[in-house]
């Protein structure tokens, strides 16, 4: 009854999707069959009001809900044809291929080197790799030019934009193939915003990003598809140009003009 | 590290801070089955009836004697004096505290408070031996004030931080409308904390008071220091006594190993381990309540 | 006579408070005017002689510096194992229930209680004798109970964000754990720790029947032999000594020693707590 706009994309056009997936907490049902195809290298914005399920159905593709005891998950989840839920992958391993970027900036109370230095580190790459890793994942993050000259200095004392592309460079550095991020910009002010979404941007060329965001314009400006969810369910999704100026569902409609959310 | 290595290590970890949540269950199952294997030891040689009605505690005569009634009215004697001081003026001070004092004077009274608690109860003890207990000897013009009095006092110093930190805590959460709908309709400070403030922290205040009650109950080294310890059927406040705590303390050490006295004291120390117990649940039941009306 | 109300009713509540400071006051001020003359460098670096009515305390000193560390040994580790496994890993269980009901519960149990437990169990049960190891084992359980409580409470206050932070790149629930959660928490630990700790150096309940003794005269303690501790040292020169009034200034010495020791601990408790509040 609901994703009912969906048109089956051809199979590798497709990095990740939902598959009629029901998330409840406890008793409460927050998510309600929901079937997503996510294509690769590009941006796809999830919209919608709080609590429509969004942000929890971000989480469930790292399986960030693995730690939350109530969490019931149905349906599949998949990466490349891969299910990321019937044990043919571990936690550790989704994470290392789907990664995260936070609502709030959450750098380690470690120096901003160690902050990317780390991933690497558990994740078994050698050492005499790891700088080079480190100043192409600054770079890729736009920030090395800002913070090259203060590599020890502790992560906590940046500014909370350079703190977020921080972030975002430590997820890069491990080259996921996924980057997720939930509200990225909502701690932030406009010029660092701004900078964030020049760098999803230029991200996409290398990766396949799932952006939630309150922001209508954000979702505008960044992303090349756009879901809409209410209550969750998905009400509908497309290309983000047709559905702000062409809404299908009257729901969609009147979200995207700002008269409830 | 490989993934499939640092896996392995995440799950064994993981056991074993689950193998260490167990243990503590297994240590309070150790202390209860030791008290309850003894005293079965000490019930099959003494009926339990004389145990709990008998008013002689002469373990070490030619013919024994364990009745527990002169240690636990000893007890219950030194825990109501000491409650009965503590009580008002904890209150009173977290009162003070939470309603009155500035955030300065705040940033004194609570290390003060903090210090208080940190005194080792052997220094207490010590205190009421070469301050309290000539005081005391001078007013009644005993000969020592080692008496119950100077117990309940010693334990009032020390049970004072407990209340007054967990009454404060319930005091400062009951919610700032309470007050202000007070003040609305005219009652000044004073009125507002005895009707409205003070019982809507009841249940807190409660347990503030248990967990206080708790401490003195099982306190050793202060009543054995400072109440002079006569196992005689306690008189009064102005008396001596001998609390269950202090006469497991001076006999042990003395008794030889699996003989009835052995066994008597491990039965005195369940029936302590009992009333702490109750006390400790009554007290949780009330901070259970607390929490429940604040979060409503 | 409206105008004096409010005052006395102000005073009750300020008699309250000032009656808790006048007890600390007594007894700083007791302690150390009489303690006082009685310290002297010689005084803790020397044995007791004479039949205890003279010299010093330095084996008491060590040894209650030596039962620390062990009761340390004992109940840090098992503590923070046991915290993190209920504040990271348990699920709303009956069994989780249970755990910390029992933690409840044994911070309630008399220390005696303790002591009677250590007596039947690793003096007896495991034949470790009246030793300084079985009374180290004793305080370390008795310790227990708090380095959990006040460790599952630092525990808590670190953000799911930091942890999330972790796992987001790969790394295992226990890698989060280590790198980052118990970095964070540290403070919080610290803090907890010590003050648990400055408490089981004045305990002496529960090291009376499993292994304190009245004098030694070999200072440096082993794991299986008695010791010497300050607060037992002042309990037997106050109420067992043959000549109380004798080797009072002792046991003031003693006692005010014991209190230094003691609120040192404290100190350095909120030394940390208050340079963490600061850094953040």
């Amino acid at each position: 009854m609901c994703g009912i706009n969906t048109v089956k994309m051809n199979n590798d056009l497709v990095k990740l999707s939902a598959e009629s997936v029901n998330l409840w907490f406890g008793s409460k049902q927050v998510l309600k069959n929901i079937n997503i195809d996510f294509a690769p290298n590009q941006v796809t914005a999830l919209i919608g009001p709080s609590g429509c399920g969004k942000s929890t159905l971000l989480r469930a593709f790292n399986r960030m809900h693995d730690l939350s005891p109530d969490a019931r998950i149905e349906g599949k989840l998949v990466l490349e044809g891969q299910d990321l839920y019937d044990g043919h992958f571990s936690a550790t391993q989704v994470r290392r291929r789907i990664g995260m970027v936070f609502q709030k900036a959450n750098p380690f109370p470690k120096s901003i080197y160690e902050n990317i230095n780390y991933g690497l580190k558990i994740n078994d790459i050698p050492k005499a790799e790891r700088k080079g890793i480190i100043e192409n994942a600054l770079k890729e993050s736009y920030i090395w030019d800002e913070l090259k000259t203060e590599l020890d200095k502790p992560a906590t004392r940046l500014s909370g934009g350079q703190q977020q592309r921080l972030c975002i460079a430590r997820a890069v550095a491990l080259r996921p193939e996924v980057i997720l991020m939930d509200e990225p910009c909502s701690a932030l002010d406009p010029l660092s915003t701004l900078k964030i979404e020049e760098l999803i941007v230029k991200l996409k060329k290398d990766y396949t990003i799932v952006i939630v965001t309150h922001n209508m314009q954000q979702a505008q400006r960044v992303a090349d598809k756009t879901v809409f969810m209410y209550l969750g369910e998905v009400i509908e999704e497309g290309e983000t140009k047709e559905l702000f100026n062409n809404p299908k569902n009257e729901l969609t409609g009147n979200y995207v003009k700002g008269r409830f959310g | 590290m490989k993934l499939a290595a640092r896996e392995k290590i995440d799950d064994a970890v993981k056991l074993l801070f689950r193998t260490t949540g167990l243990l503590v269950i297994a240590i309070l199952g150790g202390i209860f089955f030791m008290l309850i294997w003894n005293s079965v030891a000490f019930f099959l040689k003494i009926k339990p009836l004389d145990f709990i009605t008998g008013t002689q505690w002469n373990p070490s005569g030619s013919n024994a004697e364990y009745g527990i009634l002169p240690l636990l009215v000893s007890t219950c004697l030194v825990t109501l004096g000491a409650m009965t001081i503590a009580i008002p003026l904890g209150i009173g001070t977290a009162a003070f505290l939470s309603e009155y004092a500035g955030k300065r004077l705040k940033s004194i009274l609570k290390p003060v408070i903090e210090m208080l608690a940190a005194v080792p109860s052997v220094a207490i003890g010590f205190l009421g031996i070469v301050i309290l207990g000539p005081g005391i000897a001078e007013l009644t013009g005993q000969s020592n004030g080692l008496n119950a009095l100077n117990g309940a006092i010693l334990l009032a110093v020390m049970a004072l931080p407990t209340i007054i930190t967990v009454t404060e805590d319930a005091l400062h959460g009951v919610p700032q409308s309470y007050r202000e709908a007070s003040y609305g309709v005219g009652a000044n400070k004073w009125q507002t904390l005895i009707r409205v403030t003070i019982p809507a922290a009841a249940p807190g205040i409660l347990a503030a008071v248990m967990l206080g009650v708790g401490r003195a109950i099982g306190e050793t080294m202060t009543v054995l220091m400072a109440t002079g310890n006569a196992s005689a059927f306690p008189k009064g406040f102005f008396h001596s006594v001998r609390t269950i705590t202090a006469t497991i303390a001076i006999e042990m050490g003395e008794v030889p190993y699996q003989t009835t006295h052995y066994y008597a004291l491990f039965a005195i120390a369940a029936v302590l381990f009992l009333i702490t117990l109750a006390v400790n649940l009554i007290g949780e039941y009330f901070v259970n309540k607390f929490r429940k009306y604040q979060a409503a | 006579m409206k105008k004096l109300t409010p005052l006395i009713e102000w005073g009750t509540l300020l008699f309250c408070t000032g009656m808790v400071c006048f007890f600390l006051v007594v007894i700083l001020w007791d302690l150390i005017s009489k303690g006082a003359p009685s310290l002297s460098w010689e005084f803790v670096t020397s044995l007791p002689s004479e039949g205890m009515t003279k010299g010093g305390i330095l084996p008491a000193i060590i040894g209650t510096v030596l039962l620390t560390m062990i009761t340390a040994l004992v109940s840090v580790p098992f503590g923070i194992s046991c915290a993190i496994y209920l504040n990271e890993y348990a699920k709303d269980t009956w069994l989780t229930r249970l755990i910390r009901a029992s933690i409840r519960n044994l911070a309630g149990v008399p220390s005696i209680i303790y002591g009677l437990f250590g007596l039947a169990l690793f003096v007896q049960g495991l034949q470790m004798g009246t030793s300084l190891i079985s009374a180290g084992l004793t305080l370390g359980l008795l310790s227990l109970p708090y380095v959990i409580i006040t460790t599952e409470e630092a525990l808590r206050r670190i953000p799911a964000s930091t942890r999330e932070a972790a796992l987001a790149i790969g790394a295992t629930q226990f890698e989060s754990i280590r790198d980052v959660v118990l970095p964070s928490a540290l403070p919080g630990i610290l803090t907890g720790v010590v003050l648990t700790l400055s408490r089981a150096a004045g305990e002496t309940a529960p090291i009376l029947f499993t292994g304190v003794a009245f004098y030694i005269n070999n200072p440096t303690g082993f794991l299986n032999q008695e010791f010497m501790s300050l607060p037992y040292h002042l309990y037997m020169l106050s109420t067992q000594h043959q000549a109380i009034e004798e080797v009072r200034p002792l046991a003031y010495g003693t006692a005010l020693v014991l209190i230094i020791v003691v609120f040192l601990l404290n100190l350095t408790a909120f030394y940390v707590r208050y340079k963490h509040s600061k850094d953040e």
